[in-house]
């Protein structure tokens, strides 16, 4: 006897049936709103209301979009590729829970244009586990030092730490706070995020 | 947020051409196209329906060495408008040679804005005034011109007390303006008649009665380079930046100093102000009543009160005359204090 779709959709776990329905409302592309030509650069169309096509490299993996040109990156990992890991906050460009990095640089994905993206490599908080499951040191010391109480602010926390740590501006802890600025905490976690950026440093440097 | 186009433009002339064709004959209309570099203005005021470019130009992709390098040659540094926030404000030589630009570039917005942010944009940046960014507000002369002022008799402590006219009162949010106003910058431009430069110092304007007009460029402009001129001095310099929280915050006040010593007498002062006023703003009779004076607190404070003569208070921003006013005291004799080598 096969499953029914109620019992199918028993098997879904809260996430995956999330990601269902976000590739289900990929808009279809219709023949003449859609401009031509599958390119990192979108051909300009002629109509801003047009959809028009749009490759990302998001975490090694290529997805080809048909997206609304107003489409922030923010809205297309999350509605359209189904990457809901990275957050939207105030989507103003005030609070940094939809930082990723582009091209290994931290960024608000809120203030980013999808079309804008081209060629260039985006990562987010679902590109940083390793394929065997080790968790990035970054993720690990945020685990450990408990830098964390809702976990909204997280994903964007960790995107930025690596960053701070990148950038050489994880020095000191008065340094870790002024370049960690940008990820507002409303739990308030922040001795614990300092303490897991000290954590991960050596880890990310070794 | 509105629909748009994007066309994307690989040097500056591209760029101004692009500007000329989508705007068709009529450059003077109401901006149909926006340049878009970082987006860290643009694109939150599209969200918010504040600005509606039909067009986005996208300079990003252009690459030649005026608009995307940073240069320092003879003393002379050249920086292109689209390096970004946080390269300038890392790169050492600015932070040893020019420490008030790194300075006030370090002190803005977040990590993550600056590695986005452009030097161009950020010059140009809009102000924050809530009533310009909030459209449910009927009357802003700068978003809708002759609508009137909110702010004016609003909630204005966020507002400027220097110049001021009685159609708008928004203070101009940007720090390293106020860095290049001081050290004499100046910019230059990229046009439909080719290319021009003028003193940083003739960029902003005042807003008068016609807020809505907020620098002198012309429409497809692209500004390529601020150039910083030969100043051996600047060595000795500071960004003061006074603000309701501690980091991530616009300036309630601020000062960029520079300061040519001789032991302990002034040769030349720079003081230039922000967070106060509604341009980037340079306090010349100030630095004037320095020249020649041995640097302490009593000429300090007199140059402070010098500094804010003429400044005009609304109901809730007060406060920020003598916060400016300290904020300038503060910053003069941190900065003489400096131990720089000579």
């Amino acid at each position: 006897m096969s499953a029914s779709p109620s019992d199918q959709f028993n098997f879904l776990n809260r996430r995956s049936f999330m990601s269902t329905g976000a590739a289900g409302a990929v808009v279809p592309v219709v023949g003449g709103c859609f401009a031509s030509g599958a390119s990192a650069q979108p051909s300009p169309a002629r109509d801003g209301r047009a959809l028009f096509s749009t490759e990302l490299k998001v975490n090694g993996q290529i997805h080809r979009l048909p997206l609304d040109i107003r489409t922030t990156l923010l809205d297309a990992l999350r509605e359209h590729v189904g990457l809901t890991g990275t957050k939207k906050g105030c989507d103003q460009g005030q609070c940094g829970a939809c930082t990723v990095h582009v091209d290994g640089v931290r960024v608000l994905a809120c203030l980013t244009l999808a079309a804008t993206v081209g060629s260039r490599e985006v990562t987010t908080i679902e590109g940083l586990m390793k394929a065997d499951g080790t968790l990035h040191p970054m993720q690990q010391a945020f685990v450990d030092r408990d830098a964390l109480q809702c976990g909204y602010c997280t994903p964007g926390q960790i995107m930025s730490a690596i960053g701070c740590v990148k950038e050489g501006h994880a020095g000191s802890d008065g340094d870790i706070r002024e370049y960690m600025s940008g990820n507002l905490c409303r739990c308030a976690a922040y001795p614990n995020i300092v303490a897991a950026i000290k954590q991960a440093k050596p880890a990310m440097e070794a | 947020m509105r629909p748009f186009l994007i066309e994307r433009a690989s040097t500056e002339q591209q760029a101004v051409s692009i500007a000329a064709r989508v705007a068709g004959s009529d450059l003077a209309a109401d901006r149909p196209f926006q340049f878009l570099a970082g987006g860290t203005t643009l694109i939150d005021l599209m969200k918010l329906d504040v600005m509606r470019p039909a067009t986005l130009i996208d300079v990003n992709g252009i690459r030649t060495p005026e608009v995307s390098s940073i240069s320092l040659e003879n003393g002379v540094l050249r920086l292109g408008s689209l390096v970004r926030m946080a390269h300038a404000a890392d790169h050492n030589a600015i932070k040893s040679q020019f420490p008030v630009i790194a300075e006030s570039l370090a002190l803005a917005a977040s990590a993550q804005l600056r590695n986005m942010a452009s030097l161009g944009g950020n010059a140009l940046q809009r102000t924050r005034c809530p009533y310009f960014r909030d459209f449910s507000y009927r009357r802003c002369n700068k978003r809708v011109p002759g609508s009137g002022c909110s702010a004016m008799d609003g909630v204005n402590r966020l507002h400027a007390v220097l110049g001021v006219s009685n159609d708008c009162i928004a203070a101009y949010p940007g720090d390293f303006s106020v860095a290049l106003i001081a050290l004499d910058a100046t910019v230059e431009i990229a046009g439909p008649n080719g290319t021009s430069k003028r003193p940083f110092a003739d960029l902003h304007r005042a807003p008068g009665a016609t807020p809505q007009i907020e620098t002198t460029l012309a429409p497809g402009d692209f500004i390529t380079t601020f150039v910083i001129p030969a100043t051996p001095y600047a060595r000795r310099s500071r960004y003061v930046k006074v603000r309701d929280r501690q980091s991530y915050e616009f300036a309630l006040a601020s000062a960029a100093i520079v300061l040519d010593m001789d032991g302990g007498i002034v040769r030349e002062a720079r003081i230039a102000l922000g967070g106060v006023a509604t341009t980037p703003w340079r306090a010349r009779d100030a630095e004037a009543a320095l020249k020649g004076r041995r640097l302490d607190e009593t000429t300090a404070q007199a140059a402070a009160e010098i500094a804010f003569n003429g400044a005009s208070a609304r109901e809730h921003n007060a406060f920020k005359i003598p916060l400016g006013k300290a904020t300038v005291v503060r910053a003069l004799l941190e900065t003489a204090a400096l131990g720089i080598a000579t």
